[in-house]
């Protein structure tokens, strides 16, 4: 094996809202099946990684639970395998992770018992699928010290991402983190390629000096000192950020090539095997244009929406523009739009939930109302 | 030693010749069932849900779909350090290799396979009905009468007795009597085919009833012989849903069922789930024109077409314009642009080509074959590709990669077959 992989959770944000008030961002269900981290889990184990922590802080309840068992990602071995690490207390550190960089620093003996040569750094809160193995040989043609997989966002707004500024030969020469005046529309992915035994010895040099940030202490600091390049990656891309990208994210699944990519093609996205009975569709259904999760029993209309596992709609209730997650019961008569009912929310008969595309109405999981 | 105080031993053999082409290359137990299961599916899951966790599987005819399918054990979490699911199939021994010839020779053939549990129970099992149910319920009433051997019994209405291997049975419902198919049925308890037995008394009925019969079964031989012997044997009963899906009507029948909205047989109950092996999890997609309803659908579905009354596998995709009323596709089929089916039931990984019409016209009797196909009921077989525009009729089979040359002026009359013999693609 080349590489072992390192899977952050990729921050806190608040920006998600009641959504990850009990969950890590990396546990968000997307796509009718799927958990956030199943993409970069899957990326790494159908590129033939054999080996990945993942490193986890906030809220990790939800997320030990998707991962209780490796086996549905392949990474259930007695070589290498799947590692779960979260913060512990230990007499000479009484803090969480103190940034990215600590993360890792704090699990380094992962790293250093490992004796593959490379290091795949991915963040689990991102959609998109990957062959990481195209990385590694751009980073050895490359004779890079660290390759950081960017890509260009074209028109977007991307002040709220990494910016990267590359040469000709796609070698890094700005960084700036979340800048007011971007000044090149190439963000970086935080995606990392690196060697093994100098992320070891970068990490032993920064936390010396009190430093715990991959990007401000690892990539700007050294972006002159060692040589970074950009792998430009072209693909469907999205990072869950906010209540808007979340809601964005299920629905580009309604699109047939978002589709095809994610659902279809070779290689496939594993996630945690739930044993859930074929979707019921019963007299008075009628669904269009949506994508409906394993043991639904579906009595009225769905157009539009993004349905999890076994969730529940009564009769004549219509759902447009949504997106439910699963076990969620929705009673005779309602009306949804433009929503996002997380986990096992109870919607009584008769109800009316209509928010805006802007503006979607959230319901916390469990929520009865 | 290990030590289980009961194991399982499924009998996993039968061709089940009367589901015609669905059972040409795979064992009944293989055969799909309500879209993503396979029949023996609920005999394992019925297993781990009793907390069993060592089951012997026994294969003979055509068993690689169903080793495939079975693997190591994980989606029915039989995947143990100590028992959990082996395969066992007839192997050569020192003087000649021997089939299994009949029921209890199967199990006879593997006595030290059971002795290696050292077992005080052991429960035998056929891996081709559909049904939800309890063992360990079944080794409480064992334990708490002292059985020798308990037979799980169904009452069934008289008039059909006929059909059935019945009990006839005296106080505390001990089994005095059992007749197979009696012409005067005395009673209603028809054998599901469930046995516990103390395997030591049933080790040595094994042995002597080898020694008398070459092919040892156990409503034959087994059973009359203790109760012979005035063993101690009692009726079970069950009252719950058991099915036989032996013909390719009751196989039509019992996956029309679940789609009811209350059906008999509830697949939707969270604390008895049924597994299997799928190895992908996506959900399906709806398409904007599709209309879908009084069906139900597996996982990876996507549906452009019009799917009403049917039950679809896993991967089944429906184009435009198609029709699907009243049938059965299998996992991996697709049906393109057009194409209208009316009680039919399409096997695995076929291609039914653009506006390829199946089920219209009379409902004549398969001609080589009546006695299966003779309900109005097509059947293709898996693998199967149908070219554009052809119309086929009722009681009909197809089978193999068809081109338009094996069909006159594009037709397959009501009562045809056309089955391709030759090397698998």
């Amino acid at each position: 094996m080349r590489a072992v992989g390192i899977i952050l959770e990729g921050g806190k944000t608040e920006k998600l809202k009641d959504l990850v008030a009990k969950r890590a961002i990396p546990a968000m269900p997307v796509g009718g099946s799927y958990r956030a981290i199943d993409f970069t889990l899957s990326n790494m184990s159908n590129s033939g990684i054999n080996k990945v922590a993942v490193i986890t802080q906030y809220n990790c309840r939800s997320l030990l639970d998707h991962l209780s068992s490796a086996k549905w990602w392949d990474l259930g071995r007695k070589q290498g395998g799947l590692f779960v690490f979260s913060p512990y207390i230990s007499s000479d550190n009484p803090f969480g992770y103190r940034g990215t960089a600590d993360a890792i620093y704090r699990n380094i003996s992962f790293l250093k018992r490992s004796n593959e040569p490379f290091v795949i750094i991915a963040s689990g809160d991102q959609i998109y699928k990957m062959d990481y193995n195209k990385v590694l040989e751009y980073h050895q043609q490359k004779q890079a010290d660290i390759t950081i997989i960017c890509k260009d966002m074209k028109d977007e707004d991307v002040s709220d991402y990494g910016v990267m500024n590359l040469d000709e030969d796609y070698r890094l020469k700005e960084f700036e983190e979340k800048p007011i005046d971007p000044q090149s529309s190439i963000i970086s992915l935080g995606i990392y390629v690196i060697q093994r035994t100098l992320l070891i010895k970068l990490l032993e040099d920064i936390v010396s000096e009190g430093r715990f940030d991959i990007v401000n202490d690892i990539i700007i600091r050294y972006r002159r000192k060692l040589k970074i390049y950009g792998y430009p990656f072209e693909g469907y891309w999205r990072s869950l950020k906010s209540i808007g990208t979340y809601f964005d994210v299920n629905m580009d699944f309604l699109k047939k090539d978002v589709r095809d990519l994610f659902l279809k093609q070779y290689p496939h996205i594993s996630t945690k095997v739930k044993d859930e009975p074929p979707v019921k569709y019963n007299p008075g259904a009628c669904v269009k244009d949506s994508l409906v999760g394993g043991g639904s029993i579906i009595n009225g209309c769905v157009e539009k929406s993004v349905l999890f596992r076994k969730v529940f709609t009564g009769t004549n209730s219509d759902i447009r523009n949504s997106v439910i997650m699963e076990g969620t019961y929705i009673g005779n008569n309602c009306r949804i739009e433009y929503a996002i009912l997380d986990k096992e929310v109870v919607v009584s008969d008769g109800r009316e939930l209509i928010g805006t595309k802007e503006k979607p109405i959230i319901l916390k999981k469990g929520s009865v109302i | 030693m290990h030590k289980k105080e009961i194991i399982s031993m499924l009998l996993a053999g039968g061709q089940g010749s009367r589901l015609g082409i669905l059972t040409k290359n795979l064992a009944k137990p293989a055969v799909t069932f309500g879209g993503k299961y396979r029949i023996i599916d609920f005999a394992l899951s019925n297993c781990i849900n009793s907390g069993i966790d060592t089951v012997g599987v026994l294969t003979q005819y055509e068993p690689l779909r169903l080793n495939q399918h079975i693997g190591i054990g994980i989606p029915w979490d039989l995947d143990r350090k100590a028992g959990g699911v082996t395969i066992l199939s007839p192997y050569v021994k020192e003087q000649e290799g021997a089939w299994y010839s009949g029921t209890a020779n199967a199990i006879y053939q593997n006595i030290k396979f059971i002795d290696n549990y050292n077992p005080e129970y052991v429960l035998i099992l056929s891996g081709d009905h559909i049904y939800k149910m309890d063992y360990s319920k079944m080794l409480d009433f064992h334990k708490k009468n002292n059985c020798d051997a308990t037979i799980a019994v169904l009452e069934i209405p008289i008039e059909e007795a006929h059909r059935f291997g019945i009990m006839n049975t005296g106080e505390g419902d001990r089994i005095v009597e059992f007749e197979e198919k009696p012409k005067n049925p005395k009673s209603n308890l028809a054998s599901m085919g469930i046995y516990i037995f103390t395997w030591k008394k049933l080790k040595q009925a094994l042995i002597e009833d080898n020694a008398r019969h070459e092919d040892s079964d156990f409503g034959k031989h087994i059973i009359p012989t203790m109760l012979e012997n005035e063993d101690r044997l009692y009726a079970y009963r069950f009252r719950d849903y058991w099915k036989d899906v032996g013909t390719i009507e009751s196989y039509w029948q019992a996956n029309m069922e679940l789609i009811e909205t209350l059906p008999n047989f509830n697949l939707y109950e969270e604390f008895w789930e049924f597994y299997t092996n799928l190895d992908y999890q996506t959900p399906q997609y709806i398409g904007g024109e599709a209309e879908v309803h009084r069906s139900i659908i597996s996982e990876g579905c996507e549906i452009y077409g019009t799917v009403i009354n049917s039950v679809l596998g896993p991967g089944v995709i429906v184009e435009n314009g198609a029709v699907i009323r009243d049938s059965i596709v299998m996992a991996n089929s697709v049906l393109k642009e057009g194409v209208v089916l009316d009680r039919c039931i399409v096997a695995e990984n076929c291609i039914i080509n653009q506006n390829v019409k199946i089920g219209e016209g009379e409902n004549i009797p398969n001609k080589d074959k009546p006695s299966i196909y003779n309900t109005g009921i097509s059947v293709v077989g898996e693998n199967t590709t149908i070219p554009e525009g052809i119309w086929i009729g009722k009681n009909c089979v197809v089978y193999g990669d068809t081109t338009p040359t094996h069909y006159d002026n594009g037709r397959l009359e009501s009562g045809c077959s056309l089955i391709l013999e030759g090397v698998e693609a």
